[in-house]
């Protein structure tokens, strides 16, 4: 046995040659994220006269492959603000951490001053803009939904840029293509918002979600979804089922997926 | 030629459990010009009475807005006051800039009693000598609160700090029950009459002498508030003029209040 303290736990130079303590240095680039791994798809919302209904999927995809089916991916805040993430999922958990702690800190002390979704989403498009401007941006694209100072419906996105932009209806990712379109049918400016029910509004985004679902690969069939009012405060559904499929459109589609002929 | 041993610095207590250099930073708020504080409501009211160091300088600056909602009024050294306005400018600034939200009453005052609390555990540092009265509204409505060089702060419905503070508080204290419903301007004439109460036999209130400040809740309006507005000079003449006037006009204490209510 080496009687010298220094090799004590490291290969044996005899047997596996010199260490190579360059492996050790700490110096050089610093890698930051160049892309997101575990990724979460699309994320749906839309305003309705006295509330917004929310919706995103439970499916963590690993590249293509359907790896993790039951992550919630609406997380609440408070009783009036939630936040849907789509993109990296390891950088959904920092930043539910990070407004986990936010939360903390704001109900320390007395009561009666909350922030609101409008508050949480200014908040979280410096927290994005920041890290992209560090070089080491967090990759998310984000709605957040709740109630504003004024206590009306508040709807809005912030993504990987700390670019932020506000409509009725909203969709980040592949629903941005597909879902989008079809939720303007139900309010194409602020000013129809007064006449969208909160059956419309849920009834057009588990539509959309089937849409999504027969159309984007990365999507699942089990998915959450959240309806915030005044009155209700947040009410979350985490464990839907997407209901009513029909694949018949399918059946006469030829030329890709696993089919022989 | 030393009071005692245990005035050295401000983490030494004496025998009979004392921080004397804390009490003397309360001895320099005690020898600042009287400033009062009034909160109804709806509105909140300051109130200075501002001295000159001599008949050829310029009036020293008693009440400072720091933002849109609040503001605050300094007794004791004004350059320990303007380092604390300056710190809370920085944070009301930042807590609109990272949150959209104009910073409530009660987390800024919070801010600057730890701040001022430090310096009262830390040998190498010496209290806040001054004392500030902050009012302003935030969602939760119009506050007004005191702040002590100790790190001490409460919330008050109407306080006075400063030299001869004790007649304007004997004043506040007999007309307490009116200060929750009173509107703006009995709020004011209330903050101005307490102020003159304080007054030397040989003083009086005047355009230059007289500063006040004003915040409260609004109908509508940008986010529903009435901007910090700083009374000084010229524009405090018609405020002076109408406190005045009523308190001259039924010298009888409890006859004039009540008149004045009616109106």
């Amino acid at each position: 046995m080496n009687h010298l303290p220094q090799a004590w736990g490291r290969p044996r130079d005899d047997i596996y040659g010199h260490y190579d303590p360059s492996h050790l240095q700490t110096a050089g680039p610093n890698a930051h994220t160049q892309q997101p791994i575990v990724t979460g798809t699309s994320v749906l919302a839309v305003k309705f006269k006295d509330g917004i209904v929310i919706a995103a999927d439970n499916l963590a995809s690993y590249g293509s492959l359907a790896r993790f089916t039951h992550v919630h991916r609406l997380r609440p805040f408070n009783d009036r603000a939630l936040v849907g993430f789509g993109g990296d999922i390891s950088d959904m958990q920092y930043l539910d951490r990070l407004l986990n702690s936010l939360d903390v800190n704001e109900n320390y002390g007395s009561p009666g001053h909350v922030l609101n979704a409008q508050n949480l989403h200014t908040y979280l498009s410096k927290v994005m803009y920041k890290r992209r401007s560090d070089m080491n941006p967090l990759w998310n694209s984000m709605l957040v939904v709740g109630l504003d100072g004024d206590d009306k419906p508040f709807l809005s996105s912030v993504d990987l840029l700390g670019t932020t932009f506000s409509s009725p209806t909203l969709a980040t990712g592949f629903g941005g293509h597909l879902a989008q379109p079809l939720l303007r049918k139900l309010a194409d400016d602020e000013s129809q918002v007064k006449d969208v029910t909160r059956e419309k509004a849920v009834a057009a985004v588990q539509e959309c979600m089937k849409v999504l679902f027969y159309r984007d690969a990365r999507s699942l069939d089990s998915y959450s979804i959240a309806v915030i009012t005044k009155e209700g405060g947040v009410e979350l559904k985490e464990d839907e089922q997407l209901e009513g499929q029909s694949w018949a459109f399918a059946d006469t589609i030829r030329g890709y997926g696993t089919q022989v002929n | 030629m030393f009071r005692n041993n245990y005035d050295n610095d401000a983490v030494t207590f004496s025998p009979q459990g004392r921080i004397f250099q804390v009490e003397y930073a309360s001895e320099a708020v005690k020898q600042g010009s009287v400033v009062v504080g009034i909160a109804s409501k709806t509105h909140t009211v300051l109130v200075a009475l501002k001295r000159n160091a001599e008949e050829l300088s310029s009036y020293q600056k008693k009440i400072i807005g720091i933002d849109e909602h609040f503001g605050l009024a300094l007794a004791g050294l004004a350059s320990d006051a303007r380092v604390l306005s300056n710190f809370m400018k920085r944070q009301a600034l930042a807590s609109k800039m990272t949150y959209g939200r104009p910073i409530p009453i009660e987390r800024i005052v919070e801010r600057i009693g730890d701040r001022a609390q430090t310096s009262t555990q830390v040998y190498t540092k010496r209290p806040y000598g001054v004392g500030l009265l902050v009012a302003g509204v935030d969602e939760t409505g119009p506050h007004l609160f005191e702040f002590q060089p100790s790190g001490m702060t409460q919330e008050m419905v109407a306080c006075a700090i400063g030299a001869r503070s004790q007649m304007a508080r004997t004043y506040l204290e007999r007309h307490l029950d009116k200060f929750a419903d009173s509107s703006r301007d009995e709020l004011i004439k209330h903050g101005l009459l307490a102020l003159k109460e304080s007054l030397s036999q040989d003083k009086e209130l005047t355009v230059d002498n007289a500063s006040l400040g004003v915040t409260g809740v609004a109908k509508d309006g940008k986010r529903k508030i009435e901007t910090f507005k700083l009374y000084d000079g010229p524009e405090i003449g018609p405020l002076l003029e109408a406190a005045l006037e009523t308190s001259e006009a039924a010298p009888a204490a409890e006859g004039g209040e009540s008149m004045e209510v009616d109106t």
